[in-house]
């Protein structure tokens, strides 16, 4: 009885309230209190109102541009807003920012659920710990300092597996290689799989550490080795985690913009190999054209940009989509 | 008591990983802003060698009555050659601040017409549109091309065990429009009779951005080999086909870093791990690339403007011997009459000074090839008259 009446505040007051009811009426009223509702309750306002104006600003610029553009916004192979009459289209930038974070999704997500298997599952707790750091230490490198790595030590060095690729894949057309400098969209998706390897690898990390001991030693209790336990108890409870994992490191390999600036030869064609220089993705053409441009121009790079914002709320709200259809079945969400 | 102590357990363990998760969660949100944060872009503008010059006061600069802050944006081709000068006039008039921003030259020719700056830095001469917007800020006068800062615009290339490349406009045209693609091709091989050329794929780079280096190089092409380079030209790279990079590092970071590669540049970057080409003109030899050679075909220049106007239209098949005809003028845009009285007295003492005989040799220090002197005479008598 007691208990519930000092819990709520709003019953009547008895004749001689005791001290833990004034205490509680006082707490609610406190100025703390009340400037950390307000602060609270304005931040989550406040991004709301933000993501909202960022809305506006890019619709508004890209409405401008867009009505003036005299060629098909969405299947135009050209950017030339400054012409007379100006045309531009985002075909090839959409190709290529799509394309480039496929290839560097295939390569990065197996890679990354594979580190954080091993240091969950299989490293020795001495040797965990260090890789573990390590590739939390990748995640800091800024993306201009793996542009100079990209362009400096790594598209060098690709002339010997483009080769490769090339004579073993070179009849299926899209792996052909023309002995064009390696500066295509192959090398851009393999840049972008090293610099979203950490986050995919790290927030799958943390999603295995949680799945339940008790149903890993029950699965070895019934004879199953560490591959079937992993198969059957780990990789169940930890997928939706891992396509959220996978989801943060696609948003990043979208949004890319000077590593991918640094390391391809842009232009506005797409070319049938992904071993031929050429293409270009939404961030890296805003970046290429930004200083330069005109009034035009820039209103022409915005409403790229808006089309990229689209882009990574469609892909976000799928991500969402996917790991509420799981919910019921796992107790991981990243 | 059994049932009890078997639930301490879990619970402690719970505990634990609660906290390791809560740190852990926290790292990747640490490591996420950090990743954030590294989007910038990058600034490709060169530092030339304008450091050199020690800031002793320079006896020879007549600072007259010119005082306050003197505004001038245009072109980032000529903003190292400013720097230098703004440094040696500061220190010697030290009543005037100069302000000039490399925001390119459109950008620099509109604040010019609206009247945000008192001159305005440019790679091409006005166009007769931005004349006649010019007249509204000119009280009485009109804007008018100086020619001040010219340069050479060197051809780079990587090409093992050859040094010595000549080219003409026609080969350069053939090879950037991706028709010519391989080093050992026969029009390559006839005008270097001596080296052996290897059997090399070309790996022509040009800019993605867009670029007053581009607009000159192509406007060359467009001049001295209208047959082969059918294209209108302009700061954006046109041609389709080919290797490209941003900014002059990264074109020069391109060719040095790839066999087979050749591209356009300003001169101060085709430097360390490439050779430049010797370009085949008119004249008996071929030329080098040089500031001397730049200012040699910017003598063959001639004077297309009108009344104070001294827009230059560069000769691209110059005669001369060693003339270099990639060559770029920029200008400074000023009102014949009609400055502003406050700024008037800065501007005519600090362009008396660029354009006098310290101003321009300070030009070779920094990479940027000096106006000859037939020229440099009428841009000094230009500017005395200026009102």
């Amino acid at each position: 009885m007691d208990i519930s009446t000092t819990k709520d505040t709003a019953a009547p007051p008895t004749p001689q309230p005791s001290a833990d009811q004034k205490r509680a009426e006082r707490g609610t009223t406190r100025p703390g209190d009340r400037i950390f509702l307000g602060l609270s309750r304005g931040s989550g306002i406040f991004l709301l109102a933000l993501m909202a104006a960022i809305a506006v600003f890019l619709s508004y610029r890209a409405a401008l541009a867009i009505s003036k553009d005299e060629a098909n916004f969405f299947t135009t192979f050209e950017w030339n807003p400054t012409a007379v009459p100006p045309e531009f289209g985002i075909a090839v930038l959409a190709f290529g920012t799509i394309v480039s974070s496929i290839i560097a999704m295939a390569i990065a997500v197996p890679v990354a659920v594979g580190i954080a298997l091993f240091i969950t599952h299989y490293a020795p707790r001495k040797l965990g710990g260090p890789i573990a750091y390590v590739i939390d230490l990748l995640a800091a490198v800024p993306s201009i300092v793996y542009g100079l790595w990209g362009a400096l030590v790594l598209v060098p060095q690709l002339d010997g597996l483009y080769g490769w690729l090339n004579d073993y894949l070179g009849w299926t057309g899209i792996l052909e290689w023309q002995g064009g400098a390696p500066r295509s969209m192959l090398t851009v998706g393999i840049l972008l799989a090293i610099m979203i390897l950490p986050i995919i690898t790290n927030v799958s990390r943390e999603v295995f550490r949680q799945v339940p001991q008790m149903q890993e030693e029950a699965a070895l209790a019934l004879g199953a080795t560490r591959w079937e336990v992993i198969k059957m108890a780990v990789l169940p409870f930890g997928r939706s985690g891992v396509i959220s994992a996978s989801m943060l490191g696609l948003g990043r390999a979208l949004g890319e913009t000077m590593a991918v600036a640094m390391v391809l030869s842009p232009s506005f064609e797409i070319n049938a190999s992904l071993l031929d220089p050429g293409g270009g993705t939404f961030a890296q053409n805003i970046a290429s054209k930004f200083s330069e441009a005109t009034e035009m121009g820039r209103d022409a790079l915005i409403a790229s940009g808006l089309v990229l914002f689209v882009i990574t709320l469609l892909v976000n709200g799928a991500a969402r989509l996917i790991i509420a259809r799981r919910k019921e079945f796992s107790g991981a969400n990243a | 008591m059994d049932g009890g102590s078997w639930k301490e357990i879990p619970k402690v363990k719970l505990q634990r990983k609660n906290r390791l998760r809560a740190l852990s969660l926290g790292a990747v949100a640490v490591t996420g802003a950090l990743t954030l944060t590294a989007c910038g872009s990058d600034d490709t503008g060169g530092s030339g060698g304008a450091g050199d010059s020690t800031a002793a006061a320079d006896s020879n600069i007549d600072c007259g009555d010119a005082k306050g802050q003197l505004l001038a944006d245009g072109s980032s081709a000529q903003k190292n050659a400013i720097d230098a000068w703004v440094k040696q006039y500061s220190a010697a008039c030290k009543d005037v601040v100069i302000n000039y921003k490399g925001s390119g030259s459109g950008a620099g020719i509109t604040a010019f017409t609206q009247g945000q700056v008192a001159f305005a830095g440019s790679d091409s001469a006005l166009k007769p549109e931005e004349v006649t917007a010019s007249k509204e800020i000119c009280t009485g006068g009109q804007g008018i091309d100086l020619p001040m800062v010219g340069g050479p615009i060197a051809v780079g290339y990587n090409v093992p065990g050859v040094d010595n490349l000549v080219l003409d406009a026609k080969t350069l045209a053939l090879i950037f429009d991706s028709k010519i693609s391989n080093w050992n091709d026969k029009a390559i091989a006839a005008l270097n009779p001596e080296a052996t050329l290897p059997d090399l794929k070309i790996q022509a780079f040009h800019r993605s951005d867009e670029s007053g280096t581009t607009d000159n190089f192509t406007k060359y092409l467009i001049a001295a080999a209208p047959d082969q380079w059918k294209y209108e030209g302009g700061k954006a790279w046109e041609a389709k086909g080919g290797q490209s990079a941003q900014g002059s590092s990264g074109v020069a970071q391109g060719v040095k870093g790839t066999e087979g590669a050749i591209s356009y540049m300003e001169l101060s970057y085709a430097k360390d791990g490439m050779s430049t080409v010797s370009i085949k003109t008119d004249a008996a030899e071929p030329a080098k690339a040089t500031i001397e050679n730049a200012t040699k075909a910017i003598g063959e220049a001639k004077i297309v403007g009108t009344g104070k106007d001294l827009a230059l239209e560069v000769n691209y098949q110059p005669k001369t011997d060693g003339a270099y005809p990639i060559t770029l003028v920029t200008y400074e845009i000023v009102c014949d009459k009609g400055n502003k009285a406050d700024t008037l007295p800065a501007t005519k003492s600090f362009l008396t000074y660029i354009a006098s005989e310290d101003g321009q040799a300070l030009l070779a220090d920094a990479g940027y090839a000096p106006m000859p002197e037939e020229i440099i005479t009428k841009v000094r008598t230009t500017i005395s008259e200026l009102s």
